[in-house]
């Protein structure tokens, strides 16, 4: 091998180590170019719903599946996290990481019985979860503070470092976001990640592969059900103020349509999901109007056009034409 | 090796199978034929667990595996093709093939969410085994395709690929080589001859009477859900009973 062919060789065989490197040196980098609050302020919720969105794909484009209620997970790490650290007095961390194995139990009792269903009925099954779990939200009110919400939530904070203001918040947040990038990126390259992928592809032939479905699909629920509180988390302590419409029912298909437009299965996709729509409304004040319209039309157009979803779509199609015209180019 | 006994299998009433019988000893390739919709899949879908006979019992190695759900059946090293193609066909090639080793992955979600070295060091064991593999079915130059866009006669030998891969203890196949043209089935067929030699226990559902008579030690021959009879391809050849439900048939339309 050529020097050139060498650093080529190395660029393709740790190219996903790369980009993640690349990634977290802008991020670094971010807030030294860009420090209005207000901007910061938006790539960091763009962050925490990467969180979601990243846990959401695998579940829905890993293991196949559907959930219209991840709303409701965000919301108990939200409001988990609210209650533990204002009304129990419990450290914001601490309070994060009991917080997430609740909801991990949560999920995972939710999980076994409604993952038996499939299609049509998961999505209502998940969409009765978070339209129940909306309405504990607006009626418990001794607990939850009602429709006006939940407030004086404190900021997480290392040794007398609060993170606080929008640079540190920054930091810390897309801290978690990263993480969550690698461990999903890891997953999905590993032998447990194409047992989930067979699993989207087909059960039948999954199972035959030696593929515990069942238990693959609760286990995955329940992962993405944690991403989910840890964002939810983060969520609390960067608003200091949770309210129950950023947990209702288009909160949770707005996570969809995040994963949907990134495409089913894409890692890196989630974050643009996550980003696109997080910005729309930012771009266009008509959006903001008609938000649900807007989100509604997207999600229609891409699953008639692209059933795989925006980008992998796209990039799917990329890969049959260079693959169709690398065999041409042999046979020529 | 694998011994079903009495086994029926009933859909809404109507008998696909019944009181189906036969052994396939170890280390022989046993043919299964009959026309078509003698119940040959479904005997086969009851064999790995996709379905659950009516009635009787299928052991493996002398142990009942019956009630066990497929992925286990897969755990016992009994590895299958099925007759419509079940590729997955966004992944590529290689992927494809990778899932047929998804029982030797042996790591939790956990484990490869940190993608420790020590599992970075299988990942790439478990690549060159495939590779192999596919070079075996002369595919290795397809490895990075998406699955999908594959000819039909690729596609198979995929399957193939991935249901080898792991050197199961017993191979189910069915019609390996059907909708090949001549020089797919003379590959695939040599394919089958070398895995016969090399020792493979087979269980193989073909239409294609002059592979069967070639490489099959034994014959079972499935009519209307029943085994009505079972010798070496000799043996089957001159049945008047074959002749009649199957052979017979096949001249008759040929
Ligand atoms: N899932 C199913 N539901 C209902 N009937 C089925 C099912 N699978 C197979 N059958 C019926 O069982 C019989 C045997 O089918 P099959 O096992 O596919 O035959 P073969 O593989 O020998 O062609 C056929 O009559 C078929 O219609
Ligand atoms: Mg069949």
């Amino acid at each position: 091998m050529t020097g050139k062919q060498k650093i080529l060789y190395f660029i393709t065989l740790h190219r996903t180590g790369l980009w993640v490197t690349a990634l977290s040196l802008l991020l670094l980098l971010f807030p030294l170019v860009e420090d209005n609050p207000y901007t910061l302020g938006i790539t960091n919720l763009i962050a925490i719903y990467s969180i979601v969105v990243l846990g959401l794909n695998l579940f829905i484009g890993y293991a196949g599946q559907i959930s219209l209620g991840h709303a409701a997970f965000f919301g108990l790490g939200a409001y988990g996290s609210a209650i533990a650290t204002v009304n129990f007095s419990v450290n914001p961390w601490l309070a994060m990481v009991i917080v997430a194995v609740l909801v991990a139990l949560v999920a995972l009792l939710i999980g076994i019985p409604i993952l038996r269903l499939s299609g049509h009925y998961l999505a209502m099954a998940t969409l009765g979860m978070n339209f129940v779990f909306h309405t504990i939200l607006l009626q418990w009110d001794e607990v939850t503070g009602g429709p006006s919400g939940f407030s004086g939530i404190p900021s997480l904070s290392i040794g007398e470092y609060e993170f606080w203001d929008e640079v540190s918040l920054h930091y810390l947040i897309w801290t978690f976001a990263m993480l969550a990038l690698l461990f999903s990126l890891n997953l999905v390259r590993s032998g447990v990640g194409r047992g989930l992928a067979a699993l989207a592809g087909d059960e039948t032939a999954a199972a035959a592969l030696g593929v515990n479905t069942r238990n693959a699909k609760v286990k995955v629920f329940v992962l993405s059900a944690i991403f989910a509180s840890f964002a939810g988390s983060l969520f609390a302590h960067t608003y200091s103020f949770v309210s129950p419409d950023s947990f209702d029912i288009f909160a949770a298909t707005d996570m969809v349509i995040m994963v949907v437009i990134g495409g089913m299965g894409s890692i890196w996709g989630s974050l643009f999901g996550a980003a696109l729509i997080t910005l729309l409304p930012e771009w266009m004040d008509l959006f903001e109007t008609y938000k649900d319209f807007v989100h509604g039309g997207i999600l229609v157009l891409v699953l008639m056009f692209l059933p795989q979803g925006l980008v992998t779509g796209l990039i799917d199609i990329g890969k049959t034409k260079l693959a169709l015209r690398r065999q041409k180019d042999a046979e020529a | 090796m694998l011994k079903l006994e009495n086994v029926s299998k009933n859909f809404g009433g109507l008998p696909a199978l019944s009181d189906v019988s036969f052994e396939v000893p170890q280390g022989l390739v046993t043919a299964l034929i009959g026309p078509n919709g003698a119940g040959k899949s479904t005997l086969i879908n009851c064999t790995t667990g996709v379905l659950q006979p009516s009635k009787g019992t299928v052991s493996f190695q002398q142990k009942k595996i019956t009630a066990l759900p497929a992925h286990q059946v897969a755990r016992l090293g009994i590895a299958r093709t099925f007759q419509n193609l079940k590729l997955f066909p966004r992944l590529t090639v290689l992927d494809n093939v990778l899932t047929g080793l998804t029982c030797e992955g042996g790591s939790s979600m956990l484990m490869a969410m940190l993608r420790l070295p020590y599992l970075r060091h299988r990942e790439r064991q478990l690549k060159l085994r495939a590779m192999e593999a596919l070079d075996r079915f002369s595919l290795s130059d397809k490895a990075d395709w998406p699955a999908g866009i594959l000819a039909y006669g690729d596609k198979k030998r995929v399957e193939l690929a991935r249901a080898t891969v792991s050197q199961p203890d017993l191979l189910l196949l069915d019609e390996p080589v059907a909708g090949l043209n001549a020089e797919e089935t003379a590959e695939v067929g040599e394919q089958l001859r070398l895995l016969r030699s090399a020792g493979h226990t087979m269980l193989l559902v073909e239409h294609d009477m002059d592979l069967v008579m070639e490489i099959a030690d034994q014959v079972v021959v499935l009519d209307s859900g029943k085994c009505i009879a079972t010798g070496t391809p000799e043996e089957v050849r001159r049945n008047p009973l074959v002749l009649e439900a199957y052979l017979g048939r096949m001249e008759a339309t040929a």
